[in-house]
């Protein structure tokens, strides 16, 4: 019987120097600034987002390509997000919202568009977002910045935020404490979100991807075992549907973090009016 | 029971909490069809919400995902 190859659905989330870059104390912290693959691909993210801004930089009245799909990445976060969930007052925050947005969006299309590549263990791509620390780092900025924002637009008011009007004392004992759990929550829940969503899929695929090879190796050995092919091509074909769901899961995951975060905004903005 | 299979079991276990992320996707998506069914007009401009509710909904069965994995290898 041929070897079996091992089953390693995480392996594609190992993160391993490319590149070795001088390592220095900084004020007692180990600074590395080696090129691992989780970097290289930040790079390549930022590339094609830096690409996309050049070539939409030219308005023209009649759009072309590019400027008609810029344009329809603006409207999802300026028409279908702010404009009815905060009103004529977020315009200000669309440009932090629109980089939210796309940051998440390119990074999460890389991963699935090019993970095609991870399917023979050769880990040529890495999904940036499929790290918990950097959905983290997105999630705590976001929430930082809308909690801060709240503070310099209203002040100590606008810790009436935990103490929902109308409410008896004695509930309000009971009811600040959830109401602030249930508020510092929210970077956790934005991070394990994004983070959940595109490590489940990658693994998903990556199993399937690997029943495929184990399956069809076994169908190679002859006689009865070589029926295991029907399974190794249902298992790809598992794959090009999976690969299909990962593209939807990927736009919408950079939709839903948008929206929550501009769910957050709205309250900050909007605050004391229709509480 | 050595501890690295009751880690194992421990760890599948954890994962029937997305039983109610899926109980709770389920409903959300059904009633929003039966009500998009009801009143197409009014559909699109409530898909936002949808989503939202959505992703809340997910998130607590990312946890017991999330749960399984520290479990797992944590």
């Amino acid at each position: 019987m041929a070897e079996q190859p091992a089953i390693e659905p995480m392996h594609q989330f190992l993160i391993h120097k490319i590149w070795d870059g001088p390592v220095f104390q900084l004020g007692g912290l180990t600074v590395d600034m080696s090129i691992t693959n989780s970097v290289a691909s930040m790079i390549a993210g930022a590339v094609i987002l830096v690409l996309f801004f050049a070539m939409t930089a030219k308005g023209q009245i009649v759009p072309n390509r590019a400027q008609a799909l810029a344009e329809g990445l603006y409207n999802i976060v300026d028409r279908v997000l702010v404009t009815p969930i905060i009103g004529p007052a977020g315009k200000p925050y669309i440009p932090y919202l629109f980089t939210l947005f796309m940051v998440i969006l390119v990074l999460n299309l890389m991963g699935v568009v090019l993970a095609i590549g991870n399917l023979g263990g050769l880990s040529l791509t890495f999904t940036v977002t499929s790290q918990l620390a950097v959905t983290a780092t997105l999630a705590v900025l976001t929430f930082f910045s809308v909690f801060f924002l709240g503070f310099i637009k209203h002040g100590p008011k606008f810790l009436g935020l935990f103490a929902p009007g109308g409410m008896p004392l004695p509930l309000l004992i009971f009811m600040v404490p959830i109401e602030m759990i249930s508020y510092f929550v929210r970077p956790v829940t934005l991070a394990m979100r994004l983070f959940g969503n595109m490590l489940g899929g990658h693994v998903v695929i990556s199993l399937f991807g690997s029943f495929v090879v184990a399956l069809g190796l076994v169908a190679l050995s002859g006689g009865l075992a070589s029926l295991a092919i029907v399974p190794s091509v249902l298992s790809f074909g598992m794959i090009v549907g999976l690969t299909g769901l990962e593209l939807v899961v990927a736009i919408l995951q950079a939709f839903v973090f948008t929206a929550l975060a501009t769910v957050y905004l709205n309250e900050v903005v909007n605050f004391g009016h229709g509480h | 029971m050595e501890a690295e299979a009751a880690k194992l079991i421990g760890a599948g276990l954890a994962t029937s909490g997305m039983i109610g992320a899926g109980i709770g996707l389920g409903s959300l998506f059904g009633n929003y069809l039966q009500a998009a069914i009801r009143n197409p007009s009014a559909a699109a401009s409530q898909q936002t919400m949808l989503f939202l509710g959505m992703a809340l909904t997910e998130t607590m069965g990312l946890f017991s995902f999330v749960v399984s994995l520290i479990i797992l290898f944590g």
